[in-house]
């Protein structure tokens, strides 16, 4: 029982079609929710599939092997979990403090606009353009420290041709804190790269933590005479921790799966050995993957690989768990 | 003793302008500590260590690219408009430097990807902004998430182990047509899904922006929920959701693992998404992989195809930016 509606000769009322269509429509969308949810559940259940039966204690006790069921991915697994180690250790103070810097000190002007802008882009930079970055920066250090590098000439540096080679000294003489310059294919290469990689993410979540403190925690402490910096560190900084931590734990678990850099810097596929130090060479898990993937046979590209893949889906699972805890269980409300 | 020291006021103020002059970055300030000042700096120094990051892009590629360019066996215009590339050809010459092959294969994925992710990951911002119930939403949306965290070797992994078998089934057995191994048809297919999230998340954030007054006058005047959705709620989020659009496809574009795990590295100039193709990031990884020593052609090729790869992701993120910013309908 509608009321008639006095309408002109273009309107059709016809409500009963475009109640139809916007069923229709409802369920149409509903489906296009659903594929991704579909594929992703079809992922899972194929690599469970290929690789559940390959989950043996091999895969975390020995090196890749030429034989199939003796192979593991020791080196790989130990390769990750240093390489993010030092990822965090690096990002954590130049992300944060950048966070700091652009929501509590920055004025608003032409190079605060331009270094958001810059932060922005940053982050939709193709990772495998800071893998171009860090081979020839951290890797390389742009040949200066080869043999016929005019640096090398006019100082004189003692240094070592090959794969290892570059110059090798001890800091202020202290062994055991030895340098290698250039960085080459060591863990600090990596790590480095995988900064650069990674703090736009680590900047853009810090901000959104700090910013998330509200104005009036600053303005008391301002009021008691507090100085900027003791504002944001008693005050603003160790509310905001939980959430800069979460950002955090979030971009190193981008860093974890990130394959094409480190295969750029001429990271390698084999490594039989763990690193003694940070300036060893390296490889991580998504490398074994790969480089199973790559491999003819069928148990290494198919089993061998999803194996190495439900390891690799345990340790994100497991990081971003951490995460979520980190924040359901510090975070404040205002 | 303490000395009093007589200044003028207006020495003050000269001395305040020129520190101001020296410092407009910071608010230095006499009377406090100098630790306050030297944080000032080392968190500012921070914010400008990205620019850096931006110039040591920039130099990194661009100088290498010049000494590619000025080799005698290559030149610039037939790198851009050259349809043969033969890198690792005995004889290296011009003809055997264009780069179009490798733009033609991303460009081949990225429109593919761009093909599936971009009508799925509306049609998931349109579902989780307007019709899905706060319940429904708070389960879907991380889970779509989920499919943005996986990483891309994985993603590879599942091309070559269900995509290409899949596809061999469907098109080769079934309709007779010839799926090679490695096809940009399946790299695209796993691309697309992995940019889903991106474009569903953004636009989604667009269409909750626009204030639910417009929603309830459209329904005022007798609109039903799918009018309302398309009609009202979309084209106010236009600007959103074109630029979740391209920073999909910029995305797509960037892609490195899976496009090679699942594509393959054949350079070819060709239309059909069932052979083998190579992308700019592929033919990268490829060359860096065989170690090429960093003087030789093939070591600064790479510096030229990612300033190539480089260019064309910056301008697409700076037109996104642009469009998010100048076209967007702001509301109140």
């Amino acid at each position: 029982m509608t009321a008639s509606v006095e309408t002109n000769g273009d309107f059709k009322e016809n409500l009963g079609f475009r109640q139809k269509l916007g069923r229709f429509f409802n369920v149409l969308l509903l489906i296009c929710t659903l594929v991704g949810l579909v594929v992703l559940t079809v992922l899972l259940v194929d690599v469970a599939l290929e690789g559940g039966s390959w989950i043996r204690l091999q895969l975390f006790t020995n090196y890749h092997s030429r034989f199939p069921e003796k192979a593991g991915m020791k080196s790989g697994i130990v390769g990750s979990l240093i390489l993010i180690g030092l990822t965090g250790l690096f990002s954590f103070p130049i992300g944060v403090g950048a966070a700091i810097y652009l929501e509590e000190y920055a004025p608003k002007n032409w190079l605060t606009n331009f270094i958001n802008i810059n932060i922005n882009n940053l982050s939709g930079v193709p990772s495998i353009v800071y893998g171009m970055l860090g081979l020839t920066v951290f890797g390389r250090m742009f040949g200066l420290f080869e043999p016929d590098s005019w640096l090398v000439k006019v100082f004189n540096i003692p240094v070592t041709t090959g794969m290892q080679g570059g110059w090798q000294f001890d800091l202020f003489g202290i062994p055991g804190l030895a340098i290698q310059l250039p960085f080459g294919r060591s863990l600090v290469a990596g790590a480095m790269t995988m900064t650069l990689l990674i703090l736009p993410v680590v900047i853009i979540a810090s901000r959104e933590a700090i910013r998330a403190v509200p104005p009036s925690i600053r303005e008391a402490a301002y009021g008691l005479g507090a100085t900027r910096w003791q504002t944001v560190s008693t005050q603003v900084l160790p509310v905001a921790v939980p959430g800069i931590l979460t950002g955090m734990i979030l971009a190193l678990s981008r860093a974890v799966g990130e394959t094409a850099p480190l295969l750029i810097m001429g990271a390698f596929t084999y490594v039989p050995f763990l690193p003694e130090s940070v300036w060893d060479q390296f490889t991580t898990m998504p490398i074994q993957i790969y480089n199973w993937i790559t491999l003819p046979q069928e148990d290494y590209r198919i089993h061998l690989a999803a194996a190495g893949i439900i390891v690799l889906l345990a340790v994100l699972l497991s990081l971003n768990t951490i995460a979520v805890y980190l924040r359901n269980k510090f975070q404040v409300k205002w | 003793m303490q000395e009093v020291k007589r200044v003028s006021v207006r020495e003050i103020i000269a001395e305040r302008k020129s520190k101001k002059k020296l410092f407009g970055l910071f608010k230095l300030s006499r009377g406090k500590s100098v630790w306050e000042n030297v944080i000032a700096v080392g968190l500012f120094a921070c914010s400008v260590f990205t620019i850096l990051v931006t110039l040591g892009i920039i130099i990194t590629l661009f100088s290498e690219t010049i000494n590619f360019f000025s080799r005698p066996e290559v030149n610039l215009w037939d790198f851009l408009t050259g349809t043969n590339w033969r890198p690792l050809s005995s004889n290296p010459s011009p003809e055997n430097f264009g780069v179009r092959p490798l733009i033609r294969g991303t460009l081949m994925i990225a429109f593919i990807s761009g093909a599936v992710a971009l009508p799925i990951g509306l049609g998931s911002a349109i579902y989780l902004s307007e019709y899905a119930s706060e319940e429904v939403r708070k389960v879907l949306k991380p889970a779509l998430e989920v499919l943005a965290g996986i990483p891309t070797v994985v993603y590879g992994y599942f091309a070559i182990s269900f995509i290409t078998p899949l596809l061999q089934r469907v098109l080769e057995d079934g309709l007779g047509i010839d799926v090679s191994f490695f096809n940009a048809l399946s790299a695209s297919v796993v691309v697309g899904v992995m940019i889903i999230p991106m474009v569903a998340s953004i636009s989604e954030d667009a269409m909750r922006a626009v204030p639910s007054s417009l929603r309830e006058g459209a329904y005022a005047l007798g609109a039903t929920k799918f009018e309302v959705a398309t009609k009202v709620v979309v084209p106010a989020a236009l600007s959103g959701i074109i630029a979740a659009f391209i920073l999909a496809i910029s995305r797509a574009i960037g892609e490195t693992m899976a496009v090679m795990i699942a594509a393959g590295a054949t350079p070819r100039m060709t239309l059909n998404p069932l052979e083998s193709v190579q992308t700019m990031t592929s033919f990268i990884v490829q060359v860096s992989f065989g170690d090429a020593p960093s003087g030789s052609i093939n070591g600064q090729a790479i510096y030229a195809v990612g300033a190539t790869l480089f260019v064309i992701t910056f301008l697409m993120n700076i037109i996104s930016d642009i469009v998010l910013r100048r076209f967007r309908e702001v509301y109140e």
